[in-house]
This record gives structure tokens, C-alpha cells and sequence, in this order.
């Protein structure tokens, strides 16, 4: 297969767009898309500063080496998770990160340890809390959450940038479409604005790329990323979502992407409006971070709680 | 006449002379999960396989 503009040999072929290109003309369409799906979504601005969230994966790394050569103002926030699993998870996606600046003088990359900042590392505050029925992600997606946006609170950015890709945009739709769930139906989207005093503006710039795409960039750039899935991710419905969305792809291309672009243009088009909640939000007396509820955040009650109880442990 | 692919820690003896898509296939793994790499560069899936080739395929699913 030859590339569509210059004829050399083709290293990926994109068959939902019909588009086959060689290396060099594909990673000048990757920064071209990346580009115009910021400006589409109005994401944020050159003059603006950008969190990017890393974990060491492809998605994340590509997506903040996509925004400093497309010369955005892109710093690092890497979470330090403390999952072992037996393959030194945590130890092992720190240390891409941290080769990954080192190869890029000028990058500025913030750290936070959940374990020596909150008092205990992830899998043990699910065991302690025995939130998640044994598998530790409700309470690292909740600590996640509020250290991402006290970050990006702190240090004054105007935009928290994840590197969430069209197949986990369109698992995450599957699932809440399978659920009808649509109060998170009218949501989910490219850009979640920041709606209330403390919370920063969420973006995806990579919501559009197949997941085979972002690889596909992390591979021909030579980024060195963790390969490893999080060892508790295993089983996780989201991946099932995404096998089933991949059969449905492999049978009838382009699937995922008009799944995807359809219920864009939908919740565009109001579809979701009714269901969009007027939530009222209170500000947590601990963190001072935005709260559905009155009084502490489920946040700051959870890791009160693992406090509590790994120091009754440990009497 | 066969080849090999590669795909986590399992190998499959495939017959050459297929594109690597249809070998994928019938692999029993999904073309729109993996990217294939002969020689340590990415190739397009309908590639046909030669003899003796060895095609990696690099799982793109992450997630959980």
C-alpha cells in the first residue's frame, strides 16, 4: 500500500478515513488533526497554559509531545499511584515519564506521590476503605480526580488535558448508552467546561484517533512507553467495550468513528439538553474543592478515613 | 512455506503468501487491536507474508 501523497511505502492505513501515509506525511497529519481538533472544540489557546496528565502510556506521552511541538505552553503532571502487581506498576510508568523529560530539556513535569502526600499508597486505601468490591479503581479514580484538579487549580492553568482516545470515548459512550444513563450522557464530550469557581477545564485533544493511531505516533516517534496494562485493569468492562466495538470495526469500518461523531453532533444538536443537571455545588470546609454534597468531599472523607484506619493498624 | 507472528507471549505458525490482515484473523485477534511491525518498522496489514517473515504485533488497547 503506497502513501496517498507521496507514493512511498505506507506505515499505517486508516481504513475508516480511506487513508493510507507514510511515516513522515502521517505524523504531519497527526499534528494537523491534533491542531485542528483543539481549535474545533475551542480546547484552549497558545497563550493559554495546559496541564497535560501522564501516566506513562502512549496516549498521555504522545499527547504532550504532540502540544510542545505544536508549541503550546504544556507542562506534566505525573501521579505516583503506588501499584505494585507483582511487575512494579507505579515504579515501571515513573521511569518512562522521567526518560521522557530527561530526552527533552526545557519540559517541566510536577510529581505528586499519593502514598507521602495522603498516607497510604492506592491499593491499600481501597483495602482499608474496602471500597471497589477488592479492585482498588473506584478510589484511585476519585484521587486521581482531585489531585488533577488541585493541580491544575494551584498552578493557575486554564486547562487539565487527558489523553483520551476515540475507542475509550466511544467504550465510555457504549457503556452509558447500554445503561441509558443520560445524565452522563449529556457530559461526556471533547471539552467539559469548567462550570463552577475551583474546577478546571477538562480536554481531550486526542478524542478523535483511533487508539491504534496513538500507538502508532508513540511508535514511529520512538516514545518509549509502558506497554503494560495496570495490573488492575484486568477484566475491566471498559476494555470488554472496547473488544466488542473492535469486532464491530473490523466488520464495518469507520464504525466507532461515526458512533463517536454521531452522538457529538446529537448532544450538539441539544438531544441531551433535559437531561443536563443543574447540580448545586458546595465547597468542601477541607480542600476548598467543589462538592455535590454539604460538607466534606468524597475525597477528603475517604482519606480521612484511610488515615484513621492505617494508624489503628499500625498501633 | 510459513511465517510467525508474534503477539504478547504466544507465537503463531501462519502460511505465507496471506496478507498479514487475513493471518491476524486467523489468529483468532482482532486487525484493529495490534499494529503489525516486520524488521522494527510499522508495515500496513495487507502486506503478504513471505517466507520466514516474523511480524510483531504491538497490542494498542489500554484502558481500564
Amino acid at each position: 500500500m503506497k502513501c496517498r501523497k507521496c507514493s512511498a511505502k505506507a506505515v499505517i492505513n486508516m481504513r475508516q478515513h480511506k487513508l493510507a501515509l507514510c511515516k513522515e506525511h502521517y505524523l504531519e497529519w497527526f499534528l494537523a488533526q491534533t491542531e485542528r481538533f483543539i481549535r474545533k472544540y475551542r480546547m484552549f489557546t497558545p497563550e493559554e497554559r495546559v496541564l497535560v496528565a501522564v501516566s506513562g502510556g502512549k496516549d498521555s506521552l504522545a499527547l504532550w509531545d504532540v502540544l510542545v511541538k505544536l508549541g503550546y505552553q504544556a507542562d506534566g503532571l505525573y501521579i505516583g499511584l503506588g501499584i505494585d502487581g507483582g511487575v512494579g506498576y507505579s515504579a515501571q510508568s515513573y521511569e518512562k515519564v522521567r526518560k521522557f523529560v530527561e530526552a527533552r530539556p526545557g519540559l517541566h513535569l510536577e510529581v505528586v506521590d499519593v502514598a507521602s502526600t495522603y498516607g497510604a499508597t492506592i491499593p491499600t486505601a481501597a483495602r482499608v476503605t474496602r471500597r471497589g468490591k477488592g479492585k482498588p479503581c473506584s478510589v484511585c479514580g476519585l484521587t486521581k480526580r482531585h489531585i488533577m484538579n488541585r493541580v491544575a487549580r494551584d498552578g493557575g492553568y486554564d486547562a487539565l488535558a487527558t489523553g483520551h482516545n476515540l475507542d475509550d470515548e466511544a467504550a465510555v459512550l457504549f457503556g452509558n448508552t447500554l445503561h441509558w444513563q443520560v445524565g452522563y450522557l449529556a457530559r461526556q464530550g471533547p471539552v467539559l467546561p469548567a462550570s463552577h469557581e475551583g474546577l478546571a477545564r477538562k480536554v481531550k485533544p486526542f478524542c478523535r484517533f483511533y487508539e491504534r493511531e496513538t500507538a502508532a505516533y508513540a511508535l514511529l516517534t520512538g516514545i518509549d512507553y509502558i506497554y503494560e496494562e495496570c495490573p488492575y485493569a484486568a477484566g475491566a468492562r471498559s476494555i470488554y467495550y472496547k473488544e466488542v466495538l473492535n469486532r464491530l470495526e473490523a466488520e464495518r469500518r469507520g464504525a466507532k468513528l461515526q458512533f463517536y461523531l454521531g452522538f457529538l453532533r446529537a448532544r450538539e444538536q441539544g438531544v441531551f439538553q433535559s437531561a443536563q443537571e443543574q447540580v448545586q455545588l458546595n465547597t468542601c470546609p477541607t480542600c476548598g474543592q467543589p462538592t455535590a454534597v454539604e460538607g466534606q468531599c468524597a475525597f477528603c472523607r475517604t482519606w480521612d478515613q484511610v488515615r484513621e484506619r492505617v494508624a489503628a493498624s499500625s498501633v | 512455506m510459513s511465517a510467525k507472528l508474534i503477539f504478547r507471549d504466544q507465537e503463531f505458525e501462519v502460511e505465507a503468501g496471506k496478507t498479514i490482515r487475513d493471518a491476524i484473523k486467523e489468529c483468532g485477534l482482532s486487525p484493529e487491536t495490534v499494529l503489525p511491525v516486520r524488521d522494527g518498522e510499522l508495515v500496513t496489514d495487507d502486506v503478504l507474508l513471505e517466507e520466514g517473515d516474523v511480524i510483531t504485533l504491538v497490542a494498542v488497547i489500554s484502558g481500564g
